[in-house]
């Protein structure tokens, strides 16, 4: 596998989590209090370190058939659910990702809650949110860096790239003190599906004892091939009948009827 | 201490599963004939992609009938409202 690819697959699945984190942790600063959003940032990347310290040489250390069994199967299912979404976002059957909204819902939500000092935090509310969202969308970020680089036995280079995306992210987030509603979101997530399902198929095939003709070349001609039939699922399901719009169409003149 | 566990289990559904569980249902089957067919020295490199092609759709299909189904109740609903 390609150094260029692994890179790329890395960052721009570790970005998209990047931007879901960033937003609560906007929300909980803008509408709590900084510096306990600030402090559960900081506490979940802590216990992150942890887990990375933990998980990493234990990965490592694992047969590379194995892995590669059960993290193609993974990220075969993670793909294909974030393809399905992605399709069904762009076909119209599912609202798209909407940054600005979610970010005014966690925004309303945090300012409905009473403040509670807790230990050194003086916003127990701001500082759970941030460490939440933060732990959560982290964990995901380690384990695409940590099955990719391990996969591809260059952990170091999956490492650089999920932190080059985080950063990258995080900068821009702390810059414009707002959500990021402007980075396509539902593009990238259909990047990311297609890069998942690709390699996800390709070693989750080895893993099982399958061998790929032309080896890690295969993956060439895979990664434009799901890309190719996501596109032209996304055509037929435009197509289909009209699509939801007719669907709704329809039921909005049964309500104005 | 059952509450936590049921979440628990929950989050770990909805983080390896999620909305459709014959996704996963359909790549462990594939998975599975590719190892049977590995073992038995028949070439089985095409049989995920061949996986994907059914599962994709069939995931779509499933979710826009869901789709549909919910925009025929919700329309059912408001016409029985007036």
């Amino acid at each position: 596998m390609g150094a260029g690819a692994l890179f790329i697959a890395v960052f721009l699945a570790c970005a998209v989590e990047a931007v879901e984190a960033t937003t609560i942790v906007l929300a909980a600063g803008t509408a709590r209090d900084w510096r306990s959003a600030v402090s559960g940032l900081a506490v979940a990347l802590l216990v992150l370190a942890i887990v990375v310290a933990v998980l990493g040489p234990a990965v490592s250390a694992l047969p590379l058939r194995g892995l590669r069994l059960v993290v193609g199967a993974l990220l075969l299912v993670f793909g294909l659910q974030w393809l399905r979404k992605a399709i069904l976002r762009a076909s119209g059957y599912k609202a798209l990702h909407d940054e600005d909204k979610i970010y005014a819902e966690q925004l309303a939500a945090a300012a409905s809650r009473q403040r509670a000092r807790r230990v050194l935090v003086p916003d127990w509310y701001g500082f759970t949110l941030s460490f939440k969202g933060v732990l959560l969308e982290g964990l995901e970020v380690v384990f695409i860096a940590l099955t990719f680089g391990s996969n591809a036995r260059n952990i170091g280079l999956a490492a650089i790239a999920a932190g080059c995306a985080v950063a990258a992210v995080a900068v821009i987030g702390v810059a414009v003190r707002a959500p990021l509603s402007r980075v396509p979101e539902n593009t990238l997530k259909f990047v990311v599906g297609i890069m998942l399902t690709a390699f996800g198929t390709f070693w989750g095939a080895e893993g099982a004892g399958a061998h790929w003709p032309g080896s890690d070349a295969a993956l060439l001609a895979l990664i434009p091939a799901v890309a190719l039939f996501g596109l032209a699922m996304v055509a037929v399901m435009r197509g289909t009948a009209g699509g939801p719009q007719r669907a709704a169409a329809v039921a909005a003149s049964r309500e104005a009827g | 201490m059952a509450v936590r566990l049921r979440a628990f289990l929950a989050f770990w559904y909805d983080f390896v599963i999620g909305d459709d569980w014959w996704v996963a249902a359909g790549v462990a089957a594939g998975l599975a004939l590719t190892y049977l067919l590995s073992r038995a020295a028949v070439p089985a490199w095409w049989l995920l992609p061949l996986c994907l092609l059914v599962l994709l759709p069939l995931s779509l299909w499933r979710a826009a009938r869901q789709h549909s189904a919910g925009q025929h109740s919700a329309g059912q609903r408001s016409s029985g409202q007036h």
